[in-house]
């Protein structure tokens, strides 16, 4: 199969499982999904939804001791599931760069932002220990950090989040990776913040043509970045289509729902929509029925589907399970 | 940095005073006096009343304290009741053997504990590991009175692999020779004392060293290429020694005091079985001498522990 040009990674029938005990459980189950060249790509789902552990298993991140990915990650004709330590070190900050979620945490509180971001360019280029701070410095200004110079010699508790999330990306940038995979990179930082970080993203993108996993939980981020969305439910994507498709034709009942669940400006109730239950836990989410068909227990049985496939329905607009087409809200009409 | 240090040492003034108040009413408190062992049915009640008058022993204790912090600040600790001397020379006489002892141990301590402590901690769950944690546990469930005197019948009269008491041997003379007598009346000491400090090195290192292997900037140092090897040398071993570091300053100070139980097992005559034997004979003069001297050690070892911190992590760093 010849893969499309501006394509970056193709994962396929990936499974990420977990040992638990003697056993492994998959949190991820047969993902297949694409990242292509000036695309920002949103993963959602609720906590628990194995949207972190599919990021983590693409930049290779897990204990495999504890691990077992099967399936394939292609990148350039190099597959990723599998690749030994050394060569995926050599992947890992110059093809694949990854921003976390808490930047406080995700900084080595000893080092001294200058050398935590060299310390990328360190063991990807030649570049001698003068022309890294140079691009280091460089680099803190692309980000938007006003005092670079201060900034290289302080330490992450002397920063403010927003100043440290900054450094997190440059850190992440450092390669200019044409794969970014950012970790929920807003949840821990005010909304204004969160704002001014996604812009930067966005920027970014558009500068270094990289293709963005943005792994969320806020819809609100994901309608105002993302290209395309994949949403994942229970270690499965359940919806996956252009965020337009996503957003004006949700299908899946679990997408209606978590669209459903966002605050409203316009809406004149004081409750919020609530997805009734909560997420299967690992063991107990191994299950060849729909997943979500447990917490829409108004809908007939009859209506999923025995062994959910997903579904093509428009170009790009894929639905797991039947259950979508007579899906209706516990306090609607039926359809 | 220098008016931190500054505030912390003018801290130390009350301190200093509360614990002498303490120590000096502690020692008070005890049943006896100097005099109550030497009495017998031939001495003249009359005669011992006129000692105690003349020592003082009978003015009201404030005014005794008050005479003793007077004279604490001449430099003069007093007369020892159970040696006839100034307790000033004698701690003097005392406190290299202590001094040299504890430094050997404490080199010892950490020649041994960092290494055991990062073996363990790196190679977490295996037999090494447990080796190493079974070590540090039972060292540490032993009372060392018990650990000293059990190795001490081994090493000392079983084996006769070390003297069993003094700080050298009598007959040694000459520059060298003299050098070796009192290294080898230290080794078993030292080595013991060490075997014991380990135990808090070992378990402090291993479990930070578990505990920063799963922190978040371990992570991103992964996710940034960095080889494993880097990692755990540069990110996870470097946070880990913090508190290692920290403890270095109670480490040292509290070798000098922690040297009561080896000291006392081997007569060494340090300071240590010098507060041991005050003690016993209610001499109060060396007695309480002592116990404020360790006391501002205790305190001496916080601060120097304060300044070690805020030197290794720029968190600490206060201006």
């Amino acid at each position: 199969m010849d893969k499309p040009e501006n394509q970056l990674l193709d994962i396929q029938h990936l499974h990420t499982a977990f040992r638990v005990g003697d056993d492994f459980y998959d949190a991820v189950e047969d993902v297949n999904l694409t990242l292509n060249r000036d695309e920002i790509l949103a993963i959602v789902g609720e906590s628990g939804s194995g949207k972190s552990t599919l990021a983590t298993s693409v930049i290779g991140l897990h204990n495999l001791q504890n691990t077992k990915i099967t399936g394939d990650i292609l990148y350039n004709d190099l597959n990723l599931v599998g690749l030994n330590e050394t060569l995926y070190n050599r992947i890992r900050g110059n093809d694949i760069g990854m921003i976390f979620q808490d930047p406080l945490a995700a900084l080595n509180p000893l080092m001294r932002i200058g050398e935590q971001i060299g310390e990328t360019l360190l063991y990807h280029t030649k570049l001698n220990k003068e022309e890294r701070d140079h691009r280091v410095l460089e680099l803190l200004g692309q980000v938007g950090i006003p005092n670079p110079v201060r900034v290289f010699k302080q330490y992450p508790h002397e920063l403010s989040g927003g100043m440290r999330q900054r450094v997190v990306i440059a850190i992440a940038i450092a390669c200019k990776p044409p794969i970014l995979i950012a970790d929920e990179p807003t949840t821990a930082l005010d909304v204004t913040i969160q704002a001014q970080i996604l812009d930067l993203l966005e920027n970014i993108q558009q500068e270094t043509h990289s293709g963005i996993i943005l792994i969320t939980h806020d819809l609100g981020v994901v309608a105002e970045t993302a290209d395309r969305v994949a949403v994942m439910y229970a270690g499965q994507i359940v919806e996956q289509g252009t965020v337009q498709a996503i957003f004006e034709h949700p299908l899946h009942p679990y997408t209606r729902s978590l669209l459903r669940s966002m605050p409203q400006a316009d809406n004149d109730s004081d409750d919020l929509y609530v997805i009734e239950g909560t997420v299967p836990d690992l063991k107990h989410m191994q299950t060849d029925d729909c997943r979500f068909a447990a917490r829409i227990p108004w809908i007939p049985a009859s209506a999923h589907e025995a062994h959910p496939t997903m579904h093509e329905v428009e170009p790009g607009h894929f639905v797991r399970c039947t259950c979508y087409k007579t899906f209706h809200f516990n306090d609607e009409a039926e359809a | 940095m220098w008016k931190t240090i500054l505030r912390r040492i003018l801290i130390m003034i009350p301190q200093i005073l509360l614990l002498s108040v303490i120590v000096f009413f502690l020692a008070k408190l005890m049943p006896g006096d100097p005099f109550s062992g030497q009495i017998t049915p031939q001495m003249d009640p009359k005669q011992i009343d006129s000692l105690r008058r003349q020592l003082g022993l009978d003015d009201p204790l404030w005014t005794q304290y008050f005479r003793w912090i007077g004279n604490l600040f001449h430099g003069d600790l007093g007369m020892s009741y159970a040696y006839k001397r100034p307790v000033i020379s004698l701690i003097a006489e005392r406190a290299s053997n202590t001094i040299w002892l504890s430094l050997f141990a404490v080199i010892l301590t950490y020649l041994i504990g960092v290494p055991l402590g990062v073996l363990a901690g790196r190679f977490k769950g295996t037999r090494l590991d447990s080796g190493i944690s079974l070590y540090a546990y039972s060292v540490m469930a032993i009372p060392s009175f018990v650990f000293y005197l059990i190795a001490l019948l081994i090493f000392g009269y079983q084996l006769k692999w070390f003297p069993t008491t003094g700080s050298v041997a009598l007959d040694a003379s000459g520059g060298v020779g003299y050098i070796m007598s009192r290294l080898y009346h230290m080794v078993l000491p030292a080595i013991l004392q060490a075997f014991l400090g380990t135990t808090g090195i070992i378990l402090y290192l291993r479990s930070g060293i578990i505990d920063n292997s799963i922190e978040d900037y371990v992570r991103t140092a992964r996710a940034k290429g960095v080889p494993e090897k880097v990692i755990f040398n540069k990110h996870i071993l470097r946070n880990s020694l913090l508190p290692i570091a920290a403890f270095m300053g109670n480490t040292i100070t509290g070798l000098i005091s922690g040297s009561l139980f080896v000291e006392s097992v081997f007569s060494y005559p340090g300071m240590g079985k010098l507060a041991v034997d005050a003690m016993t004979t209610r001499d109060y003069a060396t007695m309480t001498s002592l116990t404020l001297l360790f006391g501002f050690l205790t305190l001496l070892g916080n601060l120097l522990s304060d300044i070690i911190m805020s030197i290794v992590d720029p968190r600490i760093r206060v201006e």
